[in-house]
């Protein structure tokens, strides 16, 4: 079904070192945490919002204005169902019946946004199926397969939240706030199986402000985190800054 | 450092900052610009005037919508803050969960109150209200089910009265990421307080999502705060089994939570006020 998550690719994930692998999460997890705090931090506002960071200036284009928000949706969506794909052909050691069914729906959400924008976005504007690399992540393992779940839809939702204000068209808006909400009751249910009653913790490195307001992250932000489970190189330079 | 600040010292580079982005459009745009780098903390006090700069004044439109969640948000605290005190919650997890919706709730309350008096509106104040909604919910601060089922209809409804707000806040940068902020934390209470009732066995088959219509098992009393949530139809698109996959039609209406008109909202909350 999906060409997202190839044989060849889980096999070369296998070849990689395990040590690498273990960096390579811990750092995302690090920056994951560091840049939801981050927008917090950054104050001076002088400077015009810049798309590019370290290569994202080159590779697959998302292109410009609405289509391109939608194009950086689809690619965070693509991520995620091929994440849960695997995740419930492939459930972790000592999986309870609740947490398979609970996974099981969350794949079927990711599949239907990732075919929604497929269709919803014009063929000739649509960036094309993503390869994704999970060599870090140990799906035998339940902390390490929840951790990534937990990162992803936090993620997801501060990137529906913080690209809200780039988009022009209302009805694309309420198709974000009709999806960011589903990805919200996901990261609290993720996060309640690793640690009930952290569904919508607050502080350093945790998705709430002080206002119990969700952080939002900025394209810049967020395609950087992502891109560490994204083989393809993602060129966002053409998305609206405001 | 806060967004009065920055305005401030750009205009004594430029004093001629405002009149020269105008139309005005622009110079909201302009000011929103910096304002998505800025923490959400900081709108409060620099709306007001970067409204009157490019308006003259706020808007009522955002009034309006910033007043219409507050008197949501005014609600679901005084639920709670009344619940925590005299409900029969377990201690330890259901309690402390509890605990933190509430004060979530309070601080929505106080970060809109501040909002709105920054962009020169007058808040809405606290109403006085009426939980067993005339009688409906009549045990709903002495029996925890009900509780916990009042809740959730508070939370899913939140959810949704924001979305339908959303369109209202086109353009308005800063103010539009917070009200989205709101909604996906009032998502994640929802989240939260339906597995509460599964995993106390109040209601063994919620999901945290909404799965068809009224999933909550209360009845009929609350369609109104499920109406359409079974859509699984988005922008002229069939979700249900969409491109050859095997997405059921339950699956395809949890996927995509639906809005609530202002309207739509009002009415189903004024059995609330007393």
């Amino acid at each position: 079904m999906s060409n997202l998550l190839t044989d060849e690719n889980l096999s070369r994930k296998e070849e990689e070192s395990f040590t690498s692998a273990k960096l390579q999460r811990r750092s995302f997890l690090q920056f994951a945490g560091a840049g939801a705090a981050g927008i917090a931090l950054v104050a001076a506002g002088c400077k015009k919002d810049k798309n590019t960071g370290p290569g994202m200036n080159s590779g697959v284009d998302l292109g410009s204005g609405d289509v391109g928000i939608l194009n950086y949706a689809y690619a965070l969506e693509q991520l995620e169902a091929a994440f849960y794909l695997y995740v419930a052909a492939n459930p972790y050691s000592g999986i309870s019946d609740l947490e398979k069914m609970y996974l099981n729906d969350i794949r079927d959400h990711e599949v239907a946004h990732r075919e929604f924008f497929k269709n919803a976005i014009p063929a000739d504007k649509r960036i094309p199926n993503l390869e994704v690399n999970f060599s870090s992540i140990d799906f035998t393992k339940r902390d390490s397969v929840l951790g990534t779940a937990k990162a992803f839809e936090d993620l997801g939702v501060a990137a529906y939240n913080g690209a809200g204000f780039l988009i022009k068209s209302a009805d694309y808006l309420l198709l974000a706030g009709k999806i960011v909400s589903v990805e919200a009751r996901h990261a609290a249910l993720i996060r309640d199986l690793i640690s009930n009653g952290s569904f919508a913790s607050s502080g350093n490195g945790e998705p709430l402000d002080a206002n119990a307001i969700d952080k939002p992250l900025l394209p810049a932000q967020v395609l950087p985190i992502a891109g560490t489970y994204i083989k393809t190189k993602i060129n966002a330079s053409n998305l609206p800054t405001s | 450092m806060n967004i009065v600040n920055i305005l401030e010292e750009i205009e004594k580079v430029d004093g001629d900052v405002y009149e020269r982005l105008s139309p005005r459009r622009k110079a909201m745009q302009s000011f929103f610009n910096m304002g998505s780098k800025i923490a959400l903390a900081a709108v409060p006090l620099a709306l007001g005037s970067m409204f009157k700069k490019a308006y003259g004044a706020t808007p009522t439109q955002v009034l309006e919508v910033l007043n219409f969640a507050l008197t949501l948000e005014h609600l679901e605290y005084n639920f709670y803050k009344l619940g925590y005190a005299s409900a029969p919650i377990p201690d330890g997890a259901p309690k402390g969960a509890i605990m933190t919706i509430r004060d979530h709730e309070d601080a929505h309350v106080k970060f809109l109150q501040t909002t709105i008096t920054g962009a020169g509106g007058t808040p809405v104040p606290q109403a006085n209200y009426d939980f067993t909604a005339g009688g409906a919910f009549a045990d709903v601060f002495s029996n925890y089910a009900t509780f916990l089922a009042v809740a959730q209809v508070f939370e899913d409804t939140g959810v949704r009265a924001y979305k339908g707000q959303a369109g209202a806040l086109l353009g308005t940068g800063p103010v539009l990421t917070a009200a989205l902020g709101i909604h996906s934390v009032e998502a994640r209470h929802a989240s939260h307080i339906r597995q509460m009732r599964r995993n106390t066995g109040q209601m063994p088959t919620i999901k945290p999502w909404i799965t068809g219509g009224n999933d909550t098992g209360i009845g009929p009393a609350v369609n109104g705060s499920f109406a359409g949530e079974e859509n699984v139809v988005q922008a002229t698109i069939n979700i249900t089994g969409i491109n050859g996959q095997a997405i059921s039609a339950d699956a395809a209406s949890a996927a995509f939570d639906e809005p609530l008109s202002k309207n739509q909202i009002l009415a189903i909350v004024t059995p609330f006020f007393a």
